[in-house]
């Protein structure tokens, strides 16, 4: 299991760094995907089938196709790359740098627990288990959710819309 | 020899894979007798008794032509695609229960590749995944059509997915579990009529949840009449257009593999499975009346099962290949016009009806 959760970690982070450094926006975005799919692994270590099938359904499944869908349509490739100044990037080192500072500083103080055998629920994260618990203790945070989420649907039908006398096909 | 239980489940998932593969390979050939059949022609004769070998001179062929790569192209994922579409197109088969459980002596073998709790989101998991073999193919060729073909593919796949997502939750709605084996155990009747046996099968308390998904099965597939991803008349030939030899051979492949996992999702959701009518009065008649064990008698029941499934299944791969020499192709706006203002608000209908039906107790 700890040999599983290495390679999967190292994989994670290699991939991720893979998005970050590639020149090619496409390669980016495949990394992307391939770091998704580590996640999926660690939550399936985790015991949280429902969570790592959710996860490639709607983000590598869905949301990366959407973003492979842009960035082909848009022809970025290394030759098209715009030349930025180099006070965005030094503002860009900063700013990330500063995020990884308060996020380690956040971290640090985490007592990790621990997990004890006599009262460790082995169904935690199944799906009948995840739905009771969403529906009963969260009901209210999670139909807000739901709610936000129409609204931004709605919002983007809106957008989208055709204006009167306008054609697209 | 000494054989440990999950070895056994091992052997299970490389006959899974081999099976897969060999009905792809006679996909191929079933799908020009049956073109031949229904235009009236003789169809493939040449190779072998009746054409069988035709798929063997087929592979020949292909992997025999010239390895091409058009100028400009990005290799690694010119190379990557095909690759892609091929292992999402196997991977899928993996949850699929084909068959119960065969039982010798202390050894139980089901005849699944691995049984997880979340089956079907596994399933449409790896669907949602396969427009990435075709995305990345057709960008990597470097070329228009091509690309507008991974285009096509995508939104295509997205669109449908809602609706098939949709269909399915009514049937997760009457069955409560996401498990595919649960769901086949709960179409099982022992009722003694041979029309409540089949009355329990899912397709006849959701026959509008089945036509959405069957509909939403042809344009994941990408089989005609929703095959716009490879659209000859406008597009030469789609995401494929630059592809020769294997590679090409390899995405005709993951279609057909396609087409088998979707066959065979819906002969488990809506069509009881390796459930067969009278199967519990067999079962009781080979005991009682021919003095079999149980034991023996329900490995004659799962097997009549599994080849019932199959049954199921192979009618359901004809009914592709029927619609594909039947059909004409959709346009493109009415493709999406059905799939975002038809499909969908049905499928939502149908979730509100399954709700009301469940609510008062008339399905369950």
């Amino acid at each position: 299991m700890s040999s599983l959760f290495l390679f999967l970690s190292f994989v994670a982070l290699l991939s991720a760094l893979g998005v970050v450094l590639a020149k090619n926006p496409v390669h980016s975005v495949l990394f992307l995907i391939l770091t998704f799919f580590t996640l999926s692994g660690h939550y399936l270590l985790l015991n949280a089938q429902f969570l790592a099938a959710v996860n490639i359904i709607v983000y590598a499944g869905a949301i990366m196709v959407l973003f492979l869908f842009v960035i082909m349509f848009l022809n970025l490739n290394e030759d098209t790359e715009p030349h930025k100044p180099a006070l965005a990037k030094f503002a860009a080192a900063i700013a990330g740098g500063s995020l990884l500072l308060i996020l380690v500083a956040a971290m640090r103080d985490i007592q990790p627990e621990g997990y004890n055998a006599t009262s460790f629920d082995s169904q935690i994260g199944m799906v009948d288990k995840l739905g009771l618990v969403l529906f009963q203790q969260y009901a209210l945070p999670f139909e807000l959710a739901s709610i936000l989420l129409l609204a931004a649907m709605v919002g983007s039908v809106m957008l989208g819309k055709r204006e009167t006398g306008e054609r697209n096909f | 020899m000494d054989f440990p239980p999950l070895a056994w489940q091992g052997v299970v998932v490389l006959v899974v894979f081999g099976v897969s593969l060999l009905i792809a390979t006679y996909s191929t050939y079933a799908e020009r007798v049956i073109a031949a059949f229904l235009q009236d022609r003789v169809g493939p004769d040449r190779a072998g008794p009746f054409g069988l070998l035709q798929p063997l001179a087929d592979a020949v062929k292909l992997f025999t032509k010239e390895e091409f790569f058009p100028a400009g192209a990005n290799r690694a994922l010119f190379v990557f695609g095909p690759c892609l579409a091929m292992i999402t197109a196997l991977m899928s088969s993996a949850v699929i229960p084909f068959g119960n459980v065969l039982q010798f002596g202390e050894t139980a073998i089901h005849l699944q590749g691995i049984e997880i709790n979340v089956g079907m989101l596994y399933v449409f998991g790896m669907v949602s995944l396969g427009v990435y073999g075709i995305m990345i193919g057709g960008w990597a060729s470097n070329n228009k059509f091509s690309l507008l073909g991974a285009i096509r593919a995508a939104s295509q796949n997205i669109s449908y997915e809602i609706a098939m997502g949709l269909a399915l939750i009514a049937v997760l709605m009457m069955s409560g579990s996401l498990s595919l084996r649960e769901i086949t155990f709960q179409q099982a009747s022992d009722a003694p009529f041979v029309w409540q046996d089949i009355f329990n099968w899912n397709v006849m308390k959701q026959p509008l949840g089945f036509i959405i998904f069957i509909v939403c099965a042809f344009a994941e597939t990408n089989r005609t009449p929703f095959d716009l991803p490879e659209c000859e008349t406008e597009l030469i030939g789609g995401y494929h257009t630059e592809y020769s030899s294997m590679k090409m051979g390899l995405y005709l492949f993951a279609e057909y593999i396609n087409v088998f996992v979707a066959s065979a999702v819906m002969s488990v959701l809506y069509f009881g499975g390796f459930n067969f009518p009278f199967q519990a009065e067999l079962r009781n008649w080979l005991v009682s009346a021919q003095g079999l064990e149980l034991v023996t008698a329900s490995n004659i029941i799962t097997i009549l099962g599994l080849v019932g499934l199959f049954a199921k299944i192979f009618s359901f791969i004809f009914f592709f290949m029927w619609v594909r020499w039947t059909l004409p192709r959709f346009r493109y706006d009415q493709l999406m016009r059905l799939g975002w203002t038809i499909l969908i608000p049905l499928a939502i209908f149908n979730i509100l009806l399954t709700g009301g039906l469940i609510t008062f107790g008339i399905i369950k």
